[in-house]
């Protein structure tokens, strides 16, 4: 397909714009200007409609079919999230009224201020967490905030602590946060029988230099670490903080809330367990929570509500008067529209709803786990949360490794799972169904999974050809890095 | 509402599978004592579609902005965005796809990412780009980082004309890595103190950081400060308005290593602070520098052509605490309709634009400027401006909000940029306008002709 570019037309047009009605016809002098004007394309609306239409037709995404991704929980976005999200009276507002307030005292902006505060206060609910900043754009930005603002504490307490520990099976930007934050890593190596961080290893990597020790938990092994309480303890006994990634937190809501479990400080992503979509690539959001004594750490603006006397109900402002703030990490208060539709979402859910999400999530995943057990090896055969891993060290002795098997399930016509993460599991396949996939959708991908694990035997060169059903085969991702063709000028 | 479609008695039968009698068990290893508390909120169930669109127009009603006729800029701008932008973002295979780690399933992606990164180059003169970043203030982060790797030093120079908010953003986010950050005041009306700031950049420096338009919507052409940098091995970093790019001098024009900035105001909307686009290009020589995705062009197993993600040896989820940024989800979607803006506006179409904001934003100026006790700068601007008015701002962005249709005047200087003068200047009085190709010609004189009664009273 051609690219966009190749499509231009000299003085084809796609947007007519209303005439100048200025009495001005001005130029940018010359010292300033531009020598000629950007080359961008020249197409009319239907030729940009055509064109990224048919791009669409060669994407996938959770309306296609089943999009079991491990770690991602891509599950169904709700149509209303993106009506409201949508609505002028939200979409269109300047961030800047935010800080300007009426005559009266009042807010410009009060309906999207409640649609903040009130987020930040379920999200408190959901987590067992004291505060929430909604500023952090998507769940690596949460990690980095959640690390600064750990950072600032151990500042601000005159700690000189340098390392941050992390087991092996986290998430790469767990490692990269840290750093980003000015911490030094230390893995800590997850139990090769269990699957889960032990207390031995842990008391074993801990020191007085551990600024804290960061979590996911279920991990990415799909396991609940069942100890949290004394890892907590122990951290909590070197003046370390216990962070919590909220990357699986869709396994555990109503369940478990990570501010019950001894963790400090724990980041979601809006864009996984509260339904909003993933956008190709984002945007998400990230909010972290913080326990109180974190709290004025935070980043400014914070929202703060004030009632006034004489009137009823309260108003909002946004506030900087926090002296020990990390300082803002968004332009003002987040991805809002993001936040609005994570709102809407969980108010269609209720408490009790999410706790039904989870339930779910987790029958659907150990429903998976235990219709392929005999078909593929299971390095941790015990009761998952809500994803599974799977290996495909018996296929790989047939050479029939995981991305062989990922790109087997392309031409079964359903997404593969994530593969070779985590690192901890040889040929891994993750596999997260999520609570919205019909029991007709599982049945369907265990049956393709039960097909490719045969094909293995039987004929696994037809698996190291797949995907044949594409637009296009394998792509040849080292000739790519070495062209770097990278942009088309 | 419940988007879980399994029946009752479909679960019993997945129950039985995985050899357990109730959903409890499956939580068996969470411990009875670090149960949530039982308070109604887990009691409580769900809205309807129906309760929840009207909770959230109740909400909405309670947003007073919709009617006012805004001036406000600030990085930020209201301009018009074109119908298709949201149809074709409304495909859900964009929308609810992830991350194109399987490019088999996301060609699509894929060639728009990189249909991405070449309107990017071509607006910026720039030789790469990248997926995106979350926003331009993160992007100048992200710039500064990817300098102090490449020069190993460990000092930033940053002119206080840099939008406030980002200067900001950049202190929170670089506290914890040992880099310097040294800020130089603009001149009262609002321009670069070239002096001061050439004498700020010595061989310890890394990077220089300057906007244009800058703050106070004054252009600029900093190729002088540039060839200052490249004599001393600083490496220089522009923030940029990509509509502002249409007519003025391109980063790559005047020298720059890098060049960022805030993409909202190709086709996204304000939506009260994001999601938004942050956008990165740079050299090819810098590629390996760069954070985030980058989509390449490739080929199949059959030499039929298709993109990819590239280097990916520098993300996080390979190089771990050694990746040259945390970044992993970005600003995909708002990527998209950058481009599908692009795309649909055009060459001549986005001068066009350009040219309307500019040419109203001078109409406003020269007309405000008439009004009797008021002051505007006579800088070269793009769209915005700064005025001194004869009355603190604040007080003139209120009452201007409560007179005709309500007008948005403009954002106050004191709100965010009381810092970037030097000790004795004065903000209170300071008022930034912009004007984007929206407004009209009535909207502009009724708001002039009310700044003149407001401002006698």
């Amino acid at each position: 397909m051609k690219i966009i570019f190749e499509k231009s037309i000299k003085n084809r047009r796609g947007v007519t714009l209303p005439k100048n009605d200025v009495p001005v016809n001005a130029a940018i002098p010359e010292k300033y200007a531009r020598k000629s004007p950007p080359e961008l394309c020249e197409i009319s609306e239907l030729d940009a409609v055509r064109h990224f239409t048919a791009l669409s037709r060669k994407n996938y995404g959770v309306d296609t079919n089943f999009y079991p991704l491990g770690s991602c929980t891509m599950k169904y976005n709700p149509k209303i999230c993106e009506k409201i999200a949508g609505m002028g009276g939200f979409a269109g507002i300047h961030p800047v009224f935010g800080r300007l307030i009426m005559n009266n005292g009042a807010s410009w902006t009060h309906g999207a201020m409640t649609v903040l505060h009130n987020l930040e206060d379920l999200l408190c609910r959901i987590t067992g967490m004291d505060a929430f900043t909604l500023q952090p754009m998507a769940g690596a930005h949460g990690e980095f905030t959640g690390m600064a603002v750990i950072a600032a504490y151990h500042r601000k307490k005159g700690n000189r602590k340098t390392v941050v520990l992390i087991p092996d099976e986290a998430h790469g930007t767990n490692p990269s946060s840290a750093a980003a934050a000015g911490y030094k890593v230390r893995t800590v190596p997850t139990d090769p029988k269990t699957g889960i961080l032990e207390i031995e290893a842990l008391k074993a990597a801990m020191d007085e230099n551990v600024a804290a020790v960061m979590m996911t938990n279920p991990n990415t092994l799909g396991l609940f670490n069942p100890r949290i309480k004394e890892i907590a303890d122990i951290a909590h006994s070197y003046d370390a903080l216990l962070y919590y990634d909220g990357a699986n937190l869709n396994a555990i809501m109503g369940k478990f809330r990570p501010g019950d479990g001894g963790f400090d400080v724990v980041h979601l992503n809006l864009h996984k367990t509260f339904g909003t979509p993933h956008g190709g690539g984002g945007p998400g959001a990230g909010p972290v929570g913080v326990k109180s004594i974190l709290e004025p750490f935070l980043p400014v603006p914070r929202l703060a509500a004030k009632s006034s006397a004489g009137k009823t109900g309260a108003h909002f402002e946004f506030s900087d008067d926090y002296p020990d703030s990390i300082g803002p990490v968004a332009p003002f208060y987040g991805n809002f529209s993001v936040c609005l539709k994570a709102y809407v979402y969980i108010l269609m859910m209720g408490g009790k709803g999410l706790t039904e999400v989870s339930e779910q999530a987790v029958l659907s995943a150990n429903y998976i786990m235990h219709s392929l057990k005999d078909y593929y090896d299971v390095p941790f055969l015990k009761t998952c949360m809500h994803e599974c891993v799977l290996t495909a060290k018996r296929q790989a002795e047939r050479g029939v490794g995981a991305a062989d098997i990922a790109k087997g399930l392309i031409d079964r016509g359903i997404h593969p799972p994530t593969v070779y993460f985590p690192l901890v599991v040889k040929e891994a396949l993750m596999i997260e169904p999520t609570e919205t996939e019909s029991k007709e959708t599982l049945d369907e991908f265990i049956a393709a999974m039960i097909d490719i694990a045969k094909c293995a035997e039987t004929d696994p060169e037809s698996l190291k050809r797949a995907p044949v059903t594409t637009p296009l085969g394998r792509l040849n991702e080292a000739k790519a890095a070495k062209d770097m063709d990278v942009a088309f000028l | 509402m419940s988007y879980v479609s399994i029946t009752p008695e479909q679960r019993q039968e997945m129950l039985r599978v995985c050899g357990v009698s109730a959903i409890g068990e499956l939580f068996a290893d969470v411990p009875a004592s670090l149960a949530p508390p039982a308070d109604e909120f887990w009691e409580t169930g769900g809205l309807s579609e129906l309760e929840v669109l009207a909770e959230c127009e109740r909400l909405t009603s309670k947003n007073h902005t919709a009617a006012m006729t805004s001036f406000l800029g600030g990085g930020f701008y209201d301009h018009y965005i074109p119908a298709a932008i949201d149809a074709i973002t409304s495909r859900s295979e964009f929308y609810t796809s992830y991350t194109p780690y399987q490019p088999e399933l996301s060609q699509g992606t894929l060639q728009a990412i990189y249909e991405y990164q070449s309107q990017i180059c071509r607006l910026t003169g720039m030789e790469i780009s990248n997926a995106s970043l979350y926003d331009g203030g993160t992007a100048i982060f992200e710039a500064c980082n990817m300098a102090a790797a490449h020069t190993s030093r460990r000092k930033i120079v940053v002119d206080k004309g840099v939008n406030p908010i980002y200067r900001k953003m950049l202190r929170a986010h670089s506290a914890g890595l040992d880099i310097e950050i040294v800020e130089i005041p603009v001149l009262g009306g609002g321009s670069l103190d070239r002096g001061g700031f050439a004498g700020a950049v010595d061989d310890s420096a890394a990077a220089v950081v300057l906007q244009n338009p800058n703050f106070f919507g004054i252009v600029d052409d900093h190729s002088d400060i540039v060839d200052k940098c490249k004599e001393k091995g600083v490496m220089t970093i522009q923030s940029v308005y990509p509509v502002a790019l249409a007519l003025i001098k391109t980063p790559a024009e005047q020298g720059f290593d890098i060049a960022v900035g805030e993409g909202q105001s190709l086709g996204i909307p304000l939506s009260f602070g994001g999601p938004y686009l942050g956008f990165i290009g740079t050299k090819k020589t810098l590629v390996r520098r760069m954070p985030g995705r980058i989509a390449a062009r490739a080929e199949d197993v059959n030499g039929k052509p298709g993109f990819v993600l590239s280097l990916q040896a520098r993300e996080q989820h390979i190089r771990r605490e050694k990746a040259t940024s945390n970044i992993c989800t970005n600003s995909a979607l708002c990527a998209l309709r950058a481009h599908i803006y692009l795309s649909l506006i055009g060459k001549e179409g986005l001068t066009e634009v350009a040219s309307l904001c500019h040419n109203k934003a001078i109409y406003a100026r020269e007309r405000i400027g008439s009004v009797p006790g008021v002051k505007v700068s006579k800088q070269p601007i793009f769209n915005e401006f700064l005025v001194e008015l004869p009355m603190g701002a604040l007080e003139c962005v209120r009452a201007l909000a409560g007179v005709g249709g309500g007008f948005a005047a403009g954002i106050p200087a004191g709100l965010f940029g009381g810092d970037c003068f030097g000790a004795g200047v004065n903000t209170d009085n300071m008022l930034i306008v912009a004007v984007t190709e929206k407004r009209t010609k009535e909207e502009i004189d009724s708001f002039v002709d009310n700044l003149a009664q407001v401002i006698k009273l």
